[in-house]
């Protein structure tokens, strides 16, 4: 199948052969990075920019490697967003950045629908690195390619979320892949942190964490965000771990192969017990690396869409 | 089409000067000016209780002028203006400061409003007396619900005392918790806040209550969830005062019609369920609903062209009302043509306590001549009013206003783009 998609904006919209496209296509750019000159020429004399509306690191600095190690030119643009501080508005900037004849942006910003409202305004691609709760679809691509990866297929295989499912984009944007894969899914947290009717997403839902293990093939781990706790209706953290904490022992009598992940960065001691993270069943680190594979895919796809679509004209 | 004398026949209407003469069958009489409306609707023109001119203060969104345009586009012969304009009209002196506005702007009539509390601040009341003899009809905070019980027990008495009207926006902000969009698995899709329906209905609860037990006429705004409908027919029951309306978009639009983030869909109440939907036209058909009202609510483009969850809460609707009323609920079976002119002219008329509403003799000539059938699609650059946030754009509705004539005269014809053509 051909990829047609000028933008990426989530994994709500994309159909199967889409994710699997992106999942192949990353599969083989995922060698680059192990040769001595990591670059292939696929981006070269195109501008990738990260506009990021949040601060991150890790998705910046990932997002950026992939772009590098395609031979694209990459700016960094990090928005100062104080309530305060009334600046230039989104499509404005975008605007501005489309008209220094980038190609491609790759947005993080704190309100949900913001990669889509910045999309509908420009003729470049945009990439979703992330728009308040609603979805980060490079992350949860990362996450299932590192399932695929180990576990040789996502059909049938069982995944539990667990953690803060309502604030999570990583977590809509998981549900979404894996169940376009057929993938089985369980989120895992407590009432309060479940967002309304997720069950008509098809996932089941469980406040027992032992439940929610039994029997999956995986686990994605949640950051949990305390400081985001306004109402003071979270548990405690010590309370929180002890109910909903990736612990050693939690993870006896489950299968060998099964796979711990965290889409980072790490609570210690809060979601995940250290000797769980450096486990033998972690691949936290792996997804970091399947990271730069995935989103080297994502913005090979979307630039080539672009072309295409030019030609046509 | 006459609600208010039964009448639904085909008949000739005779007016003069600024008052209906006759209506009879093959009037004879000689006149300066004739319209054939044959196949076409004759009816008095809509009343719109819920309305935001924007003027004073927000003269960007919309102006008396502009609005009362848009307004005669729509068919809408008379408006009731809310009072959350900046300032709010919340005093004697600022209701005589939009009153001499709309002297000398307004196309339509334009009937005011003032706030319920000063500032609509929800902590002190208005002089509700002084204001009366101002020339406001009707008390709303709307925008915002009186948070505190006690003062709006008290406002309602002093309504009651001076025989006047209370219109309360349902809303418990402490339930609202800040949403944009209904709870539910559209929240949960989009990863927007949610507001429950409790913070809507829990408000209609205690309004209705307390406004039964003390014997005020209260009357809610843009109801939109099927709770709020139940708690109001049972007041009714009771014998309680209250009254209510419902928005053309809470009637014909969903939730659903938020997926895709577009800040048109964005108002408040939000978009509910299909049960919801279809419990609001039952309630329309039952009574337990008395009238449709816009809410028509203007904003500019930079208030509604950004991020979903910034964007401002409302929907222009007053060029589009009578046309979605047509298309939902005639052609949808909902209701019959003389249960749309009551619903649209009559009731409100008799909610606010004025003599409109009727084509009887004698009575004001503000009639408007509807074409059923015919389709128009809603687009930005055919609206009128100042703002473009309809949440009806790129839809074609069946149902347009041929003439609007207000006090014997014709003041829109369609194709005028809105302005009137002889005043």
């Amino acid at each position: 199948m051909e990829w047609t998609r000028k933008h990426l904006l989530g994994l709500e919209e994309l159909d199967r052969q889409e994710v699997e496209l992106i999942l192949a296509t990353a599969d083989s750019f995922k060698e680059v990075s192990t040769r001595a000159i990591k670059k292939v020429p696929a981006l070269r004399g195109q501008t990738v920019v990260n506009l990021f509306y949040e601060p991150s690191t890790r998705t910046r600095v990932s997002f950026e490697v992939a772009a590098k190690r395609l031979s694209a030119d990459v700016i960094n643009i990090a928005v100062e967003t104080s309530s305060v501080k009334k600046g230039e508005s989104l499509i404005d900037t975008g605007r501005n950045i489309q008209a220094l004849r980038a190609d491609i942006i790759v947005l993080r910003h704190g309100c949900s629908g913001a990669a889509r409202l910045l999309s509908r305004h420009l003729d470049i691609s945009v990439v979703n690195a992330g728009d308040g709760w609603h979805e980060h679809p490079t992350q949860a691509l990362l996450d299932i390619f590192t399932i695929k990866e180990k576990l040789g297929r996502i059909e049938g295989v069982g995944v539990a979320i667990v953690g803060d499912i309502a604030h999570s984009r990583v977590a809509r944007s998981n549900i979404w892949g894996l169940s376009k894969l057929g993938a089985k899914v369980t989120v895992c947290a407590p009432k309060m942190l479940i967002p309304a009717a997720i069950e008509e997403l098809g996932v089941r839902v469980t406040h027992d964490i032992d439940d929610a293990l039994k029997g999956a093939d995986a686990v994605n781990v949640l950051r949990m965000q305390f400081e985001r706790d306004e109402n003071r209706a979270f548990p405690s953290q010590l309370e929180y771990f002890k109910k909903y904490g990736i612990t050693q022992e939690r993870l006896e009598g489950l299968k060998n192969n099964f796979l711990v992940m965290h889409p980072g960065p790490l609570n210690r001691g809060i979601e995940i017990s250290s000797e769980v993270a450096d486990g033998a069943n972690s691949v936290i680190l792996e997804q970091v690396t399947n990271g730069i594979a995935v989103r080297m895919a994502v913005l090979f796809l979307v630039s080539r869409a672009k072309e295409k679509d030019e030609t046509t004209h | 089409m006459d609600a208010a004398n039964n009448v639904d026949s085909i008949l000739d209407v005779l007016t003069d000067g600024p008052r209906i003469a006759k209506v009879a069958r093959d009037i004879k009489e000689k006149a300066d000016e004739i319209i054939d409306a044959g196949g076409r609707i004759v009816m008095p023109g809509i009343v719109d209780m819920h309305v935001h001119l924007r003027e004073p203060g927000r003269e960007d969104k919309e102006t008396v002028s502009s609005g009362t345009r848009a307004a005669l586009k729509g068919g809408v012969t008379s408006l009731l203006a809310m009072p959350n304009t900046e300032p709010p009209i919340d005093s004697p002196e600022r209701a005589a400061l939009l009153k001499g506005i709309l002297e000398k702007k307004a196309s339509v009539n334009v009937f005011i409003s003032a706030a319920i509390t000063r500032g609509r601040l929800g902590e002190e009341l208005v002089d509700i007396k002084g204001l009366k003899r101002a020339g406001a009809i009707a008390f709303s905070d709307d925008g915002s619900s009186v948070e505190n019980a006690g003062l709006f027990l008290k406002a309602l008495e002093l309504a009651r005392d001076n025989d006047a009207l209370l219109i309360e926006h349902c809303e418990d902000r402490s339930l609202s918790n800040d949403g944009v969009v209904s709870l539910g698995i559209i929240s949960t899709k989009l990863g927007l806040r949610g507001i429950p329906k409790e913070a809507e209905y829990s408000r209609v609860e205690r309004n209705v209550r307390l406004a039964g037990e003390c014997g005020a006429s209260l009357h809610i705004a843009h109801l939109s969830t099927k709770e709020s409908v139940d708690i109001i027919a049972t007041a009714k029951k009771k014998g309680a005062k209250v009254t209510c309306e419902v928005t053309p978009h809470h009637l014909s639009l969903t939730e659903e019609a938020v997926l895709g983030y577009d800040a048109n869909m964005k108002m408040k109440p939000p978009l509910c369920a299909d049960t919801d939907r279809r419990a609001l036209r039952e309630g329309l058909r039952s009574g337990a609903i008395d009238i449709i009202s816009s809410d028509h609510a203007p904003h500019t483009d930079n208030e509604k062209e950004i991020e979903f969850e910034r964007a401002e809460f409302g929907a222009i609707g007053l060029e589009t009302e009578l046309a979605v009323a047509i298309t939902e609920l005639i052609h949808g079976k909902v209701l019959d043509w003389p249960g749309l002119v009551r619903i649209l002219s009559l009731a409100p008329s008799r909610i606010l306590g004025i003599t409109k509403g009727t084509l009887g003799m004698g009575a004001d000539a503000d009639i408007i001549v509807v074409d059923p059938q015919r389709e128009w699609l809603v687009e930005k650059k055919s609206l009128v009013s100042k703002s473009k946030n309809s949440p009806f754009l790129g839809r074609v509705l069946k149902g347009a206003v041929d003439y609007t004539v207000l006090a014997g005269r014709v003041v829109y014809q369609d194709g005028d783009g809105g302005s009137p053509i002889r005043r």
